[in-house]
């Protein structure tokens, strides 16, 4: 993203020599309006694609890796360029992207929480009706 | 907080040293983004945390049930034309999002270059789309509670079924409801002028800026985020 300017950051960039430029430490990014539409087109063709999932339905690891891939690439492109992560500074990326990551270790607790109770189920009251 | 540094260049260093000197420096950690944005962004990841516990409970309850789980792609079937198809209203509403997503996008990018009218148009058209998704999660509602799914059964199988998707698309439209309010309000700022002229909010007697759009665009943002997942996690699983 060459063409994109951080205002704050760019200004210096477009005038290097003039020193008596006070320019805010806060930046906001300005991105041309091409970057914005190309994204959003992604995003039209990535939902298309997990609806076609459904739609054909396929069905077991396929599906879900698939559901999962769409998924994952939308959340990453809205993120990325509609809320301005891909030009945050490091210490905000991992200070707002680290934690959900962490929300993985308590799925895992939460499978086999799931699975012990449903073999209790099973072991009470006998495989499903 | 602009007053408290005056230089514009940003000579920090980057990569991992820069995350140790951000965090280990005094007043602040995220350098050049404004107390605003940093709040909206704390903000949000707690309700990432609400959704995702939302979600979880919904995994949960999912693996643990002996009855089969109801087929999402033909309860949410639609019957167009004579034929049955899979989940179509699911993903027009998911359409509609992502469009309101996109104009979101461009209003920021108009709010920066002080153009109000772009601006406010942009923002109320997302408004409009965001008003259209809830309409038409009102009329799935509808169609479900009539074909009797209730928080506590429904015809079809596990009965936990009604009780995660009322828990997390209510909540999901709730979010959308609020920031339909939300975008209305900042749209008439910005048509009339407010952030401009630096006059006082009503509510928090402070100035605004052009980032308060940029902020309510996070926002929105994030509850299309939202979606994503749940559109994947429970429409599609």
């Amino acid at each position: 993203m060459a063409e994109a300017t951080a205002n704050g950051l760019g200004q210096h960039a477009l005038h290097p020599h003039d020193g008596a430029i006070v320019a805010k430490a806060e930046t906001h990014q300005e991105h041309p309006i091409k970057l914005y539409l190309v994204v959003w087109a992604w995003l039209f063709v990535l939902s298309a694609c997990s609806y076609l999932v459904d739609y054909f339905g396929l069905h077991g690891y396929l599906r879900w890796s698939l559901i999962l891939i769409f998924m994952m690439l939308k959340a990453g492109l809205i993120v990325a360029v509609f809320m301005h992560m891909a030009w945050e500074r490091l210490a905000m990326m991992y200070a707002i992207i680290l934690p959900p990551i962490l929300v993985l270790v308590f799925v895992a607790m939460m499978v086999f929480e799931a699975d012990y109770t449903l073999l209790t189920r099973i072991a009470f009251f006998g495989p499903g009706p | 907080m602009a007053e408290t540094t005056h230089t514009g260049q940003l000579n920090r260093p980057d990569g991992w040293r820069g995350i140790a000197a951000d965090w280990a420096s005094d007043q602040r950690a995220f350098k050049n983004v404004s107390w605003g944005k940093a709040m909206m962004w704390i903000f949000l990841l707690s309700d990432t945390f609400i959704f995702g516990c939302f979600l979880l409970s919904y995994m949960t309850a999912r693996m643990s049930t002996r009855v089969p789980w109801p087929n999402p792609s033909e309860v949410f079937a639609l019957r167009i034309g004579g034929s049955e198809i899979p989940l179509i209203l699911i993903a027009i509403m998911t359409f509609v999002l992502i469009s309101s997503s996109g104009t979101m996008a461009m209003a920021v990018n108009f709010g920066y270059r002080r153009d109000r009218r772009k601006t406010a148009i942009l923002m109320l058209l997302t408004a409009a789309l965001g008003a259209t998704f809830v309409g038409m999660q009102a009329f799935e509602w509808t169609k479900l509670i009539t074909e009797g799914v209730r928080p506590w059964g429904n015809p079809w199988g596990a009965a936990q079924f009604g009780s995660c998707f009322f828990m997390i698309t209510g909540f999901h439209g709730t979010h959308v409801t609020i920031g339909v309010i939300f975008l209305i309000i900042v749209a008439r700022k910005v048509w009339r002028g407010d952030f401009d002229i630096g006059r006082p909010g009503f509510f928090t007697s402070r100035r605004g800026r052009y980032e308060n759009v940029e902020i309510m665009g996070l926002y929105w943002h994030f509850v299309d985020l939202v979606w994503v997942f749940i559109f994947a996690f429970f429409y599609l699983w």
